[in-house]
């Protein structure tokens, strides 16, 4: 090859001791991640009971009989609930991550790529995304749309995007201003193609392990707008409705349905951000090498 | 004996090191003697990694935790691995540090008079307004007229060069008796660095200051300093009077050294002596450590570890001193 | 200098208000539906009502000339009426905003002391100490306000008996007592955070070169510590504690819903499921406006306690 493109070596990160695995905690983690996906994608078929049927007469039983965790505030079956409501728990956050990431990597790349007035262009808009926290745009479009899981969603989406444009600008600024990238540009090579085939694929690691992360912040807003009541709307299971409904058992003395949704979405939580660090210590801290 | 003027100032003796790396003592010096006279200028030459940051660290008793230390370093006949608390701390005033970068090592969010007169204030009890006052003075005295106006300012503000004097003139409003000068130039440029290098000279010969001087650039040390050490890999491999370094060296690492010397840019040093730097930690036990890098090894060279000959008023750890003496010096520029 | 970089926050601080409460305006204006129906409660209203009723709610007029309407009364206090309450939505917020106030400051309060206590704790005690907070630290900083909220409720109020569980009590003690749990709730993965960059910010100063430089000059070690080590790292943990703080003024709903309070983040709730258009923007105002002059004043610190203000950017 010629001697511009000799940089090219250190492209691709060194598989090496960096390389390791997961490590205990990382499989751990990945395992708990694992089965509330499977469940959300099987959950509603395998849950013993009705999620919706309701027995007030049952309210507040306790686990025992063909109910393994209890009744809740309407006699319905706790975990066929926990089960069903896996779905609208984890398919909103995958959604929300999935959105954001597409739209802030565009930004991120495109403010990397181009700088000046561009970059400082979408920077001011991303500073005024900023001062809208998450539970007040997920208010706003309670209030325009309508309260549901799909505003929620957008609601969401929009308060993370400036989060992942900034992080992915950062990871991107690093990798456009390796040599590498110059010796393909001296190469004549056009924009779009460096950006597809080589900057978007050496900062991939990085977009995975930072989703990850962003995946278990979803998890847990997503979950609070539904217990505040402008996300998924009762009586439809979800985790974060369930907590709210059941509040009013631990009062009573029956915190067991509001605790065993508490502890799904905390564990879900909890796995995915141990999971996204150590993907973030295997990407490399910042994006690049 | 009584001779205050011909007993050594600062007096290292077999001064051994062992660090924790990852859990487990490395030795990092070893058998390391040497010592500063009053008035006089010594240079500590070595490459990143022989341990000559690190001699610098266990005399002014700045070592990390874990540190194991043997042998002794004494200053001023008194013990110093001993000294604790208020003691320690009035060694320290006596044993200033000019350190490699100042950037890094004046705390930025102060103002230069703020870390300029703190040593006076915290220690001496000396008002604010007096202390200012010396460090005018004492800016003046390293070449910066506008003192007064210095003192207000960030050390953001402040050219590298600038600062170092800062760092220099601060070091000696305690009236120290020794100046440990850690690189105090590689982090400058090379005309700044003539400039500090001459204002070192200036004092010493003024206040009778001794210089304790490490550097990886012999000819620098060679430029300022009475004798010169040449540590590799945590040993002091030649010690002799610094004129003679160059020209008739004793050992082959000091020869090599000489000769790797760049002549026009001293910030871009040129590779010459073959093969990779052995750092102090992977020194072995038996054997001389710079064999692996020898054009004159022989196999006694691996068979046991060489000591420190005297030989021409100084001395070399070489088992070869007396075969190879003279013939080091014509060693051609890479 | 400092100065300039403080006027160019507030310029920007003007600016993203300006944008906001546009998008505010506009977000509540696009909602389908027409907002007189909520006051007719379903029923047609006759075309003279409702021609005095859009004129009374400026509703005839062009988008603008309604932002500005909304704006302009907004500077001066006036956040318009809520239709199905028929009440001033500035009155509305007053009644409510003084119980998240007193609950985001109460929050403040135990992270401030708590969060950076223990952080302190941790960087500059190694060994036991260190471990234990930072093991407390990582289980506490998983916990989520609500799931917190309710294990406080059933453990403290309900089980214990300590605390009250809903309400606000009367005087300040009763406040106090009323408070405590929420706040508690509100602030607990907060302090985690906090106590966690403090330790760091600690360790990496306690590391840092001018450090050395400090003690080899012979200071004495409590003033290398509060001249230097705490000195420069209060600015990376004044950034964080602030903009942690920032962040509960949008929180402080949940733990308002979870412990029954009528503060002003329950109410947004409420009145976006209800979709009493005024009031949704009112508030969501009110919070962008606090939520920045935390912000602000986060700046202003920072710029305050780091000289080297113009060399970057914010270091959060």
């Amino acid at each position: 090859m010629s001697a511009v493109a000799a940089p090219v070596a250190g492209t691709r990160p060194v598989r090496g001791r960096r390389r390791t695995g997961l490590g205990a905690t990382g499989w751990v983690s990945a395992a708990v991640v694992g089965l509330a996906t499977l469940v959300a994608v099987v959950g509603p078929l395998v849950a013993p009971h009705d999620p919706n049927q309701a027995d007030l007469v049952q309210a507040w039983i306790g686990p025992g009989g063909d109910h393994l965790v209890g009744l809740d505030v309407q006699g319905r079956d706790v975990l066929s609930r926990i089960l069903a409501g896996a779905r609208s728990s984890m398919l909103g956050p995958l959604l929300i991550v999935v959105i954001c990431m597409l739209v802030g990597s565009l930004l991120g790349l495109v403010s990397a790529w181009r700088g000046g007035m561009v970059d400082a262009g979408v920077s001011a808009g991303l500073d005024i995304l900023f001062a809208f926290p998450g539970v007040l745009l997920a208010a706003l479009t309670a209030a325009v749309f309508g309260a549901g899981l799909w505003a929620a969603v957008l609601a969401m989406a929009v308060a993370y995007t400036p989060f992942v444009a900034r992080l992915l600008r950062g990871a991107m600024l690093k990798e456009r201003n390796q040599p590498y990238i110059t010796a393909l540009e001296v190469q004549g090579l056009g924009a779009t193609a460096i950006c597809l085939r080589h900057v978007l694929p050496n900062v991939f690691p990085f977009m995975v392990a930072q989703g990850s992360i962003l995946f278990g912040y979803a998890v847990l807003d997503l979950a609070v707008i539904s217990y505040l009541g402008i996300g998924v709307q009762p009586p439809d299971p979800d985790w974060g409705v369930m907590i709210s409904e059941n509040q009013s058992g631990i009062l009573l003395g029956y915190p067991l349905p509001a605790l065993c949704a508490g502890a799904c979405i905390v564990a879900v939580v909890v796995a995915m951000n141990l999971l996204g660090e150590r993907l973030l210590e295997r990407a490399g801290k910042d994006g690049g090498r | 004996m009584n001779h205050p003027e011909s007993a050594p100032l600062l007096e290292v003796d077999r001064l051994g090191l062992d660090l924790l790396v990852g859990g487990v003592h490395r030795s990092v010096l070893r058998d390391v003697s040497f010592s500063v006279a009053q008035g006089e200028a010594v240079g500590l030459v070595g490459e990143s990694g022989s341990g000559k940051s690190m001699t610098v660290r266990a005399i002014d008793r700045l070592l990390p935790a874990g540190a194991r230390q043997r042998g002794s370093i004494r200053f001023d006949g008194k013990d110093v691995v001993s000294l604790s608390g208020a003691a320690l701390r009035s060694y320290r005033a006596e044993v200033a540090v000019v350190f490699q970068d100042p950037r890094v090592h004046i705390n930025p969010v102060r103002r230069v008079g703020d870390f300029m007169t703190e040593v006076l204030r915290t220690n001496r009890s000396v008002r604010r307004r007096d202390a200012g006052a010396r460090a005018v003075e004492m800016l003046a005295k390293v070449g910066i007229p506008d003192g007064e106006r210095r003192l207000d300012q960030y050390p953001h503000e402040l050219s590298g060069g600038l600062l170092q004097r800062v760092m220099i003139a601060s070091t000696l409003l305690t009236a120290p008796r020794l100046l440990l000068a850690d690189e105090p130039t590689t982090a400058l440029d090379v005309t700044t660095q003539a400039e500090i290098m001459g204002l070192l000279d200036e004092l010493r010969s003024d206040l009778g200051l001794s210089i304790l001087f490490i550097t990886h650039d012999l000819d620098l040390a060679a430029a300022v300093c009475d004798r010169t050490a040449v540590m590799y890999a945590g040993e002091i491999v030649e010690v002799r009077e610094s004129r003679l370094l160059h020209d008739d060296p004793l050992h082959p690492y000091t020869a090599a050294l000489g000769a790797a010397r760049p002549l026009l840019d001293r910030t871009a040093r040129l590779v010459a002596v073959p093969g990779r730097p052995l750092s102090a930690l992977e020194a072995p036990t038996d054997g001389c450590a710079f064999a692996g890098r020898c054009p004159y090894v022989e196999p006694t060279c691996t068979s046991a570890a060489p000591v420190l000959v005297p030989a021409d008023g100084g001395a070399a750890r070489c088992v070869r001193v007396e075969a190879l003496r003279g013939t080091l010096g014509g060693v051609p520029h890479a | 200098m400092r100065i300039g970089y403080l006027l160019r926050r507030v310029a920007m601080l003007a600016v993203t208000l300006l944008v906001a409460s546009f998008v505010i305006f506009a977000a509540t204006y696009v909602a389908p539906g027409n907002p007189l129906a909520a006051l007719s409660g379903g029923k047609s209203l006759s075309p003279e009502a409702q021609t005095a009723l859009e004129r009374r709610y400026h509703l005839d007029e062009p988008f603008l000339a309604q932002y500005w309407h909304w704006l302009s009364g907004a500077v001066r206090g006036d956040l318009g009426v809520s239709i199905p309450l028929h009440e001033d939505v500035s009155t509305l917020i007053a009644d409510r905003a003084w119980i998240t106030l007193s609950l985001v400051l109460y929050a403040a309060v135990i992270i401030v002391i708590l969060g950076i206590g223990l952080g302190l704790l941790a960087g500059l005690r190694p060994g036991w100490i260190d471990s234990s907070v930072l093991v407390i630290s990582s289980m506490a900083a998983a916990v989520p306000a609500f799931v917190a909220a309710i294990v406080l409720i059933a453990v403290f109020a309900v089980s214990l008996g300590w605390f009250p569980t809903i309400g606000t009590g009367d005087g300040f003690l009763g406040h106090l007592e009323h408070l405590t749990l929420p706040a508690v709730a509100l602030a607990l993965s907060s302090v985690a955070v906090v106590a966690r960059v403090t330790r760091t910010a600690i360790r990496e100063e306690v590391a840092r070169e001018h450090v050395q430089t400090a003690i080899s000059r012979g200071i004495p070690q409590h003033l290398v510590v509060t001249r230097h080590v705490l000195r420069n790292a209060a600015i990376p943990i004044t950034t964080v504690t602030g903009v942690t703080i920032a962040s509960l003024i949008a929180i402080s709903s949940v733990v308002e819903t979870s412990f029954g309070l009528n503060g002003l983040g329950q109410y947004l709730v409420k009145s976006a499921q209800g979709k009493d258009i005024a009031v949704v923007q009112g508030i969501s105002l009110v919070l962008v406006v606090a939520f920045v002059l935390v912000n602000l004043v986060v700046d202003t610190m920072y710029a305050v306690l780091d000289p080297r203000v113009e060399l970057g950017a914010r270091a959060a």
